[in-house]
């Protein structure tokens, strides 16, 4: 699989043990943060008279349904995340900045995401500053930030089977067209590997909002989630 | 290794006796025969003539040139879908993976020699032969109703004619007329197809004929989806419908097609239209082969093979599986999975364990789509639900919307799995 760096962070499941031990950390330093902002204020404006740039301002955005102004162009896959009743709490936040395309394939955020996780804590701990009632978030949500999880080097370098990635297939092909049509349903042909493997690993995770491919992605094992991204990354 | 004589017999095919073993390539190919062009049927033909790249003989026996799907039949009573936009033929399947399409029926099945007898006079060998043949009505199941007063007061439970006829009388319904249904008993095809149906049709009416009543007779307690369709027709078609359940009789149902009357608990109503879904089983044709127990026929979860022939696959609606609801989405997932063991099985090729899906939309108004779905898996006894999902209650608009264009997305990708 093309992993660039290697390693490729997602996030614990809630019911891991190993974070039950974990002690809740701050969600970050919002000081730092502003000058982690600094790669984030070429396209967003937050803070009084903040306006839409390239992206939307950043005003009030805690706790917010994704994709909420009328007055920005967003693309249609964050819009359709809205359509699924996707919330900015700070969960989804994580998942977004840590790669936007874990959250939302084919948004319009041309941002290949902050892997350090002080980095996405301080700047959400800032922009956590300009949410429009801060005081209306629950402690426990903003201040205990989830714990990291590097998947091991060796499911990375799985292979997917081919054979089985196309027997697992015909599942899906119920729903997803292998011409590539759009009917309604997205398109999951030609992808990069990794983009698949993190969507599919975020509805797993049920970071991404959607009852169907919760469930569909929710029984697969990470070897299977392999060798279908490597059978659909192939179909162009 | 031993060979079964029978197998000679018309077939020059040398097929071994054990089971799963892989048939022995002699004089000619391994056949698979299947019964029923629907979406069962028609995927397994096609998955088994692709996958196994000519290595089978596939033979499809269906009647119908032109299949019109059930699914959203209802929303072509909503005037959501044309009639042609649900009608698919065979040619793919014929030109394109090479499955030799014969328009008849199969009216008989001998499981010894292995053999279907066609209406035409036919008679197709077959090393392991696939039934998805659907439903067929339960006699007497609605006293004063039999298949023969079908046009008078449709089912419009197998596509096409039927439909039509039924969507025209009721753009034929006088001022205020009445349309009555009566509901059928579980199991049947389709769970919320019946509401559904009441929700395209009121739809309908409410645009052609507002003050039109909707009765519905219902012999069970509860049905599929129900907090959503009462929730979608009270704000949508408030005082339309009326639905009797078994507390007020909604069981104790007779009609009389030429006074066009229902009679529910004694109490005798003349309607407008009267569509009545009876009590169903599997297709006539498992009942004729000997491999039913009670009005469907029991399969094994990990392969679908018949409980009473190894040789025999049942899909679909016709198939006693478990879990399973009886859906266009899970016959085309069970007929994959047949495809694949019918493959090992004749092939040696690799057999992954089964896995099994199901998600049904439904239409209640404009825009406002639901959905209800599970994913299973086989065990010894039966198909098990491991886990599922249904849409709430109170949900905004927009992911109403997108619901629907979903289903619209589902209906194109389930239609090319199927005939390709
Ligand atoms: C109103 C309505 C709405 C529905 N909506 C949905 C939906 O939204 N989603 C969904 O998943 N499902 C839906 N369904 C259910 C779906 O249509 C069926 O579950 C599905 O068609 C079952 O597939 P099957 O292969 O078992 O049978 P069928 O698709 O009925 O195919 C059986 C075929 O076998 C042929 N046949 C029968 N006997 C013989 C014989 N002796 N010889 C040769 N051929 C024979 C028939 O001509 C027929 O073409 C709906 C059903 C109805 C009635
Ligand atoms: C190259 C431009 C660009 C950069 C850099 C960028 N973004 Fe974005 N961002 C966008 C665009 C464009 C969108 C709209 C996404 C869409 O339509 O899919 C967006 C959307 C968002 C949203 C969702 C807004 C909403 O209304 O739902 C958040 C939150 C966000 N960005 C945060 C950040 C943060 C924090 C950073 C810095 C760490 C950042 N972005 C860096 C362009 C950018
Ligand atoms: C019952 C229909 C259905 C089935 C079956 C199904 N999907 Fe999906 N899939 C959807 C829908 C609907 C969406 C859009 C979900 C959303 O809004 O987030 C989707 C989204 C996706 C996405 C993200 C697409 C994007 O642009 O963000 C991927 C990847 C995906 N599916 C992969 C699969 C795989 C792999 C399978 C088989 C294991 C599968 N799906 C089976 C309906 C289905």
């Amino acid at each position: 699989m093309r992993y660039a760096g290697g390693v490729v962070v997602i996030w614990a499941a809630l019911s891991s043990a190993a974070q039950a031990d974990e002690k809740a950390l701050q969600i970050g330093d919002a000081a730092r943060g502003a000058e982690v902002f600094q790669v984030c204020a070429q396209c967003h404006q937050v803070g009084d008279g903040a306006s839409h740039g390239t992206g939307p301002h950043l005003n009030g955005i805690f706790d917010r349904k994704v994709a909420q102004f009328d007055d920005f162009d967003y693309s249609q896959g964050i819009l359709r995340a809205r359509r699924d009743g996707m919330v900015w709490d700070l969960e989804h936040l994580e998942a977004y900045l840590t790669n936007p395309k874990t959250l939302v394939s084919g948004t319009n955020m041309e941002f290949a995401g902050l892997s350090d996780p002080k980095d996405r804590g301080d700047v959400l701990a800032y922009l956590r500053g300009f949410s429009a009632n801060p005081q209306n978030i629950p402690e426990a949500a903003p201040t205990a930030l989830k714990q990291d999880v590097e998947l091991p080097p060796e499911v990375l370098a799985m292979v997917g089977d081919p054979e089985y990635g196309e027997y697992l297939s015909t599942e899906c092909t119920t729903c997803h067209q292998l011409d590539g049509d759009y009917d309604g349903i997205p398109v999951i042909t030609g992808w990069l590997e990794e983009d698949f493997v993190l969507a599919m690993h975020a509805y797993k995770q049920k970071i991404r909002p959607h009852p169907v491919m919760q469930m569909m992605a929710g029984r697969l094992a990470d070897d299977e989630i392999a060798a279908l991204a490597a059978y659909f990354g192939a179909l162009e | 290794m031993k060979f079964n004589r029978r197998s000679f017999i018309g077939t020059g095919i040398v097929a071994a006796a054990t089971l799963h073993a892989p048939i022995v390539l002699g004089a000619g190919k391994p056949r698979v025969v299947v019964i029923g062009g629907g979406a069962g049927g028609a995927t397994a033909a096609r998955y088994i003539a692709k996958d196994s790249d000519g290595a089978i003989d596939v033979t499809l026996v269906e009647p119908t040139r032109s299949y019109y799907t059930c699914f959203f039949s209802n929303l072509y009573i909503g005037g959501f879908r044309d009639l042609k936009s649900i009608v698919h033929s065979y040619g793919k399947l014929a030109s394109e993976y090479g499955i030799n399409v014969v328009h008849d029926w199969a009216v008989g099945i001998d499981r010894s020699a292995r053999t279907v007898t066609l209406a035409g006079g036919a008679v197709l060998p077959y090393d392991r032969l696939i039934l998805s043949p659907g439903i067929d009505f339960i006699d007497g199941a609605v006293p004063g109703w039999d298949v023969t007063q079908q046009n008078k007061m449709p089912h419009a439970y197998k596509a096409g004619s039927q439909t039509e006829l039924l969507k025209a009388q009721i753009e034929a319904m006088p001022e205020g007329g009445v349309f009555a249904m009566v509901a059928p008993p579980n199991p049947f095809r389709c769970p919320p197809g019946p509401y559904e149906r009441i929700s395209m049709v009121a739809h309908l009416l409410t645009q052609i004929n507002p003050t039109a009543k909707i009765l519905v007779a219902d012999p069970k307690e509860k049905f599929s989806k129900q907090a959503l369709f009462e929730e979608g027709w009270q704000k949508h078609y408030a005082g339309m419908i009326e639905r009797l359940g078994p507390d007020f009789g909604g069981g104790n149902v007779t009609v009389n097609p030429d006074a066009m009357t229902i009679t529910i608990d004694g109490t005798e109503e003349k309607v407008d239209v009267c569509n009545v879904i009876p009590a169903q089983k599997a297709g006539r044709i498992c009942e004729m082969a000997g491999i039913t127990e009670g009005n469907w026929a029991p399969v094994h979860a990990h392969t679908m093979q018949s409980r009473l022939d190894e040789n025999i696959y049942v899909l679909g609606d016709a198939s006693n599986q478990g879990d399973m609801p009886k859906s266009g989405f899970s016959a085309n997932s069970q007929a994959k999975v047949a495809a694949m063991a019918v493959r090992g099985a004749l092939t040696g090729s690799k057999v992954f364990p089964a896995k099994y899906s199901n998600t049904c939309w439904s239409l209640i108004a404009t825009d406002d789509g639901v959905k209800v779905g599970a994913a299973y898996e086989a065990t010894d006894e039966k198909i098990a639900s491991v886990s599922s999902f249904v849409s709430q209650t109170g949900e905004d608009a927009a992911m109403r919307q997108q619901t629907y264009e979903e289903s619209i997305g589902w209906y194109a990708g389930i239609t090319a799995d199927i005939f390709g």
